[in-house]
C-alpha cells in the first residue's frame, strides 16, 4: 500500500515537472502563440470578412479553433524532437512511469491550450458583450483540451520525425474545422456530411460551446462532456501503448 | 537477498524477432566493486543496460538491483541507480544549473536541498563558471560531464555508465576516468560498459567478456591477464574472444 502511495506521488510528481518544463521551454514561445492564437483568429476573420454577418455565431468556432491549435501547437517539437535526441528516453530513467511521461507531455499542451483560450474566450465576451454559461463553459473547454492534446501526442508517436508528425497533425485540423460546424453549421450539411462530423471530437466542442453562449440544456452539455471523455481514452490509450513499443 | 550482492541477474534474455541480443546471461554485481561489461559491438552490453535500467523489458529471465524486482518494482529500483547513457541526452535548451534542477525536481529531491546539490556537482564537475549555460553550447566533454552530474543528482548507490568516454578527447576522458576512481571511493557501485580495454583493466576490480550476446567469461583483469598468458587486458580479451586469429590475418596483411 505505502510502496503504491509513493508511486503515485512520484508519478503525479513527474508529470507536473515534465509539463512545467514543457511550458517554459517550448510552449510560450512565438511560434507556439502563433499556431495557438493568431492562426485561429487570422482564420475566423478571413471567412467573416468573406462572408459579413453576426460575428457572435462565429466565437463558439473560434473558440474551438483555437483550443484545437494551442493543445497541439508545439506538440511535434515535445515529443518528436524530444525522441529524436533521446531527452524523452532521459526521462523514463527517472522514477516516473512511461504513462505519467506522456500525460506530462499532453498536460503541457492543456495548460498552454488553457491560457490561450482564456484569451480569446474573455476577450470575445467582453468584446461582444456576451453572456455565457461559466459552468458549461468549463465542462466543454477543460474535456476539450485534453482530448486535442491527446490526439497531439497519439499522432505524433505514431511518426519518427517532427516534420512528419506536423504535416500528419494538419490533417485532422484541417479536416475538422470544414466538417465540425467551425465557420458552417453541422444542421445545414448535407446528411452524409453530417453523420462524418459526428465522428470528428470538434463537432462535439463548437456544439457545446454553441450552447454554452445560447443557453442550452445541462443534459446535453453533460452528455457532450461524456462523448468528449470518450475520445480523450480513445486517443490516450493507444498513444501510451505506442510510446512504450518506441522503446522496445 | 545478500547484502553485498547489488545486482544478480540470472539467465537473462532479450529476443527481438529473429535475434538474440541477450542469451541467458547470468552474473552478480557486488557492492561498492567496479563491473566491467566488455564486448564487440553488437555483443548486446547496452541492451543489458537497458534492461536493467527499466528501459526495455526482458524477454526472459530474471533481475534484482538492491533485491528489488526490475520487471516489478523498476520504479523503485530508479530511485537507486543513476544511468549515464551511451549519448548525453540532456535538455539543449536548458542551461547546465537548469538541467541539473530539472533532474532534482524528477526525483524528489526536497526544494531546500536542490540548489545546493546543483550546485556542488556543477563546482565538483568543474562547470560552475559555465552554469547558466545552454547544453547545446558545451563542448562533448563537458557534455558528458554534465550527464554523469545529472546522473548523481539524487545520490545513487549504483552508477550505469554506457561507454562513458567514447568521443571525448584524452584530457577529457583521463578526467573522466578519475572521477570515476572517485565514485567508487564514494562506495559507489558501478556497471561500466566499455570498448577500450585500458580503461577496463584500470578501473575494473572485475570483467564481463561478452560475445553475441553470450558471456564467455567473468574475472578480475589480472586473472584474466594470467590465464589467458597475456600481457595486456586487450590481448587477454582477443584470446578469450576468438578475435585474435583475425587481428593476426589483418596485421599480416599489412
Amino acid at each position: 500500500m505505502k510502496k503504491e502511495s509513493e508511486m503515485w506521488r512520484d508519478n503525479v510528481r513527474g508529470i507536473f515537472y515534465i509539463a512545467l518544463k514543457d511550458i517554459k521551454t517550448y510552449y510560450f514561445k512565438p511560434p507556439a502563440v502563433s499556431w495557438g492564437i493568431v492562426f485561429p483568429i487570422t482564420w475566423i476573420l478571413a471567412f467573416y470578412l468573406r462572408n459579413p454577418g453576426s460575428f457572435e455565431e462565429l466565437v463558439p468556432g473560434l473558440i474551438a479553433m483555437t483550443i484545437l491549435f494551442s493543445t497541439t501547437a508545439a506538440e511535434a517539437v515535445v515529443i518528436n524532437f524530444e525522441l529524436r535526441l533521446g531527452s524523452l528516453e532521459r526521462l523514463l530513467l527517472a522514477p516516473v512511469s512511461l504513462s505519467a511521461v506522456l500525460f506530462g507531455k499532453v498536460l503541457g499542451g492543456v495548460v498552454f491550450g488553457f491560457a490561450m483560450t482564456l484569451v480569446v474566450t474573455i476577450g470575445s465576451t467582453i468584446v461582444l458583450g456576451l453572456h455565457p454559461d461559466f459552468v458549461y463553459l468549463i465542462l466543454i473547454i477543460i474535456p476539450s483540451l485534453l482530448v486535442f492534446s491527446s490526439l497531439g501526442a497519439l499522432l505524433c508517436v505514431l511518426v519518427k520525425e517532427v516534420f512528419e508528425a506536423q504535416t500528419l497533425l494538419n490533417l485532422p485540423r484541417f479536416l475538422m474545422i470544414f466538417l465540425s460546424g467551425v465557420v458552417y453549421p453541422v444542421s445545414k450539411m448535407p446528411v452524409a456530411l453530417r453523420y462524418l462530423s459526428y465522428t470528428l471530437p470538434l463537432t462535439y466542442t463548437v456544439e457545446g460551446l454553441r450552447f454554452s453562449f445560447s443557453g442550452g440544456s445541462g443534459k446535453m452539455i453533460l452528455s457532450y462532456t461524456l462523448i468528449l471523455i470518450g475520445f480523450l481514452l480513445l486517443f490516450i490509450l493507444p498513444a501510451v501503448k505506442l510510446l512504450s513499443k518506441k522503446f522496445e | 537477498m545478500n547484502t553485498d550482492r547489488i545486482i544478480q541477474v540470472s539467465d537473462l534474455t532479450k529476443r527481438y524477432d529473429e535475434i538474440l541480443a541477450v542469451d541467458h546471461i547470468s552474473f552478480d554485481v557486488n557492492k561498492g566493486e567496479v563491473f566491467g561489461f566488455l564486448g564487440p559491438n553488437g555483443a548486446g552490453k547496452t541492451t543489458t543496460i537497458r534492461m536493467l535500467t527499466g528501459l526495455s523489458k526482458p524477454t526472459d529471465g530474471k533481475a534484482s538491483i538492491w533485491g528489488l524486482d526490475i520487471n516489478s518494482e523498476i520504479v523503485q529500483i530508479k530511485k537507486h541507480i543513476g544511468v549515464v547513457p551511451e549519448i548525453s541526452n540532456l535538455y539543449d535548451e536548458l542551461s547546465a544549473f537548469d538541467n541539473l534542477l530539472f533532474m532534482a525536481q524528477l526525483y524528489g529531491i526536497p526544494k531546500s536541498v536542490r540548489k545546493k546539490k546543483a550546485e556542488e556537482l556543477l563546482k565538483t564537475f568543474r562547470l560552475y563558471e559555465r552554469k547558466d549555460s545552454l547544453f547545446r553550447t558545451f563542448s562533448r566533454g563537458m557534455k558528458r560531464a554534465l550527464t554523469v552530474a545529472a546522473a548523481l543528482i539524487h545520490n545513487p548507490a549504483v552508477l550505469f555508465l554506457d561507454e562513458p568516454t567514447v568521443g571525448l578527447d584524452v584530457v577529457a576522458a583521463r578526467s573522466l576516468r578519475n572521477l570515476i576512481s572517485n565514485l567508487r571511493q564514494q562506495g559507489i557501485t558501478i556497471f561500466l560498459t566499455t570498448h577500450y580495454l585500458e580503461e577496463a583493466d584500470l578501473l575494473c576490480d572485475r570483467a564481463a567478456i561478452l560475445v553475441k550476446g553470450r558471456i564467455l567469461t567473468i574475472d578480475n583483469p589480472q586473472v584474466l591477464k594470467a590465464k589467458t598468458d597475456k600481457k595486456s587486458l586487450e590481448e587477454a580479451f582477443m584470446k578469450i574472444t576468438g578475435l585474435e586469429p583475425e587481428v593476426l590475418a589483418i596485421e599480416k596483411g599489412k
